[in-house]
């Protein structure tokens, strides 16, 4: 499976199966999908690695095919000289001789081996607060209220749920645990004496735990950040950009904005951390689909590691993004994609969430198709110990799996989660990036489909588009 | 070659052989994309 496109004056080929991307010229995009279809009708496939299809010399294929396209498909090789149409002709051969292009999936088997093995748990989202100081208006906590039911997670609740994760994790060395709310900071006391007890367990299990912190920042002080900076691998701070579209839709309790108390706070968090190991991260909804504005703001104000992404919410709501809305937030994707080339190039970069890509040393092929792991390696967990698939799980009940105290105590939830993948959701089998998004949010499935093994189809169309932009990115930086 | 410059080769069907040892971060839409193994 072959994508090809077009993207700020860059010609690039994704090899979806393999990995590989090419950045090509004119003659090599416009004979990339002519030769894939003269492949498949001499052999099947175009794939090299399909029966016979070696066989045949590079040399002698290569003017059969070049015979084949002038007749087929004069109007492309009209366009062309004979010895660039051979030369490219001869690079395509030689890339498919390479197993980089043309390459069949041939990894569906491979994943029901996966899917046999034992099920361990690594990551925790511990709900440590279901309160909140604020009332952003897209919070899927009902506005921080939690439809009446606010808790605070007991010391008690927290280390059942580490010793969960430490019984439950088998062999796995590296285990996470993200402060999750709410707001966590509501409940501090609780957040440091778990992470105490998580190191007091690295030495005695031989594990290693990465606490992570998701902060509305209003409560940061000195004291708090003196132990964040020690012990979270990632703090995650919630801004949405501009003071006016911040402040419009993360609000206080009692209404007014939260942009002037959180600014200066983050910009310490961001230094004090080396610009390291933290994101800024907002959320855009059709009140500001010129998002792009938010990220240059965020920018402009010195945060190096930012992400702004888009609200997912219920049709009727107010800011819900809206398909016809799809076309113009692409626009601003390229846009973002240009700025951010331009500010490397000017030494003075930023690192955008969803433009991050890593096209040599990415995720092997077993979690790129099975994804964040929700509902079996990653669980939400209540203040009362409540077991979810995930944070976004949290409050159907249809979905609770057990609890911390006696464990899961519906495996057949877990095992629904488990075998859903790239595989069990028709939309990906014809999708160029389903070893990028791994089939897309489970949640997002459930709560637009009723049916995880399904696509959230406006949340699938953006990520197309940001991992086309990704990958411009690289070709325009090498 | 002449037509092409091969920014990435990843090489996926390799990785099937090494690969699946769960030891990286957790993803969610780093995302699975841009996360290193």
């Amino acid at each position: 499976m072959v994508h090809a496109y077009k993207n700020n004056g860059y010609d690039i080929v994704l090899d979806v199966n393999s990995g590989s991307v090419h950045v090509v010229d004119d003659i090599v995009f416009d004979l990339i999908r002519p030769i894939e279809e003269l492949l498949t009708n001499r052999f099947g496939t175009a794939d090299i690695t399909a029966d016979g299809a070696a066989d045949t010399t590079d040399e002698a294929l290569s003017a059969e095919l070049f015979s084949e396209l002038k007749e087929k498909y004069s109007e492309v090789t009209e366009k062309y000289s004979e010895q660039d149409l051979t030369d490219a002709i001869s690079d395509i051969l030689e890339l498919r001789r390479g197993e980089v292009l043309y390459t069949d999936d041939v990894y569906e088997n491979y994943v029901e081996d996966f899917k046999e093995r034992g099920t361990v748990v690594k990551a925790l989202c511990l709900n440590i607060a279901h309160d909140c100081n604020l009332r952003c208006k897209y919070c899927f906590a009902d506005e921080g209220e939690y439809h009446g039911r606010r808790a605070l997670m007991s010391e008690e609740v927290g280390k059942a749920a580490l010793d969960f994760l430490v019984k439950n994790s088998g062999g796995r060395k590296n285990l996470e645990v993200d402060f999750f709310g709410g707001e966590p900071l509501m409940n501090w006391e609780v957040v440091k004496k778990l992470v105490e007890y998580g190191r007091s367990l690295e030495k005695e299990y031989d594990k290693n735990f990465r606490f992570t912190l998701t902060t509305n920042g209003t409560l940061l002080n000195d004291e708090i950040l003196e132990f964040a900076n020690k012990e979270m691998g990632n703090i995650v701070l919630s801004i949405d950009g501009r003071k006016e579209v911040n402040d419009k839709m993360r609000p206080m309790k009692g209404g007014q904005g939260t942009y002037d108390t959180i600014i200066p706070k983050f910009k310490k968090v961001a230094e004090s951390r080396h610009q390291l190991r933290y994101f800024v991260r907002g959320t855009f909804t059709h009140n500001n689909l010129d998002f792009c504005e938010d990220v240059k703001h965020l920018a402009d104000l010195g945060f190096k590691q930012i992400s702004v992404e888009p609200v997912v919410a219920k049709p009727e709501d107010w800011y819900a993004i809206k398909e016809e809305d799809i076309p113009y937030l692409c626009e601003q994707y390229d846009e973002l994609a240009k700025l951010y080339i331009q500010r490397q190039k000017e030494g003075n970069g930023f690192n955008f969430f969803h433009f991050n890509i890593d096209l040599e040393g990415g995720p092997c092929v077993a979690k790129r198709l099975s994804g964040c792991g929700s509902g079996c390696e990653y669980l939400g967990v209540t203040p009362w110990g409540d077991l979810y698939p995930c944070h976004q799980f949290v409050g159907n009940e249809d979905f609770i799996m057990g609890n911390v105290f006696e464990g899961i105590t519906r495996p057949d939830l877990q095992k629904m989660f488990k075998e859903s993948n790239v595989y069990s959701r028709p939309e990906c089998q014809k999708c160029f990036a389903r070893y990028y998004c791994s089939g897309g949010c489970a949640a997002n499935a459930y709560n637009f489909n009723g049916d995880i093994n399904t696509t959230y189809k406006t949340g699938c169309e953006l990520q197309r588009k940001r991992i086309e932009c990704a990958i411009m990115i690289k070709a325009a930086l090498s | 070659m002449k037509h092409v410059k091969t920014l990435a080769t990843r090489n996926l069907k390799e990785s099937m052989k090494k690969g699946g040892c769960g030891e990286c971060q957790t993803s969610c839409q780093c995302t699975v994309g841009n996360q290193s193994c």
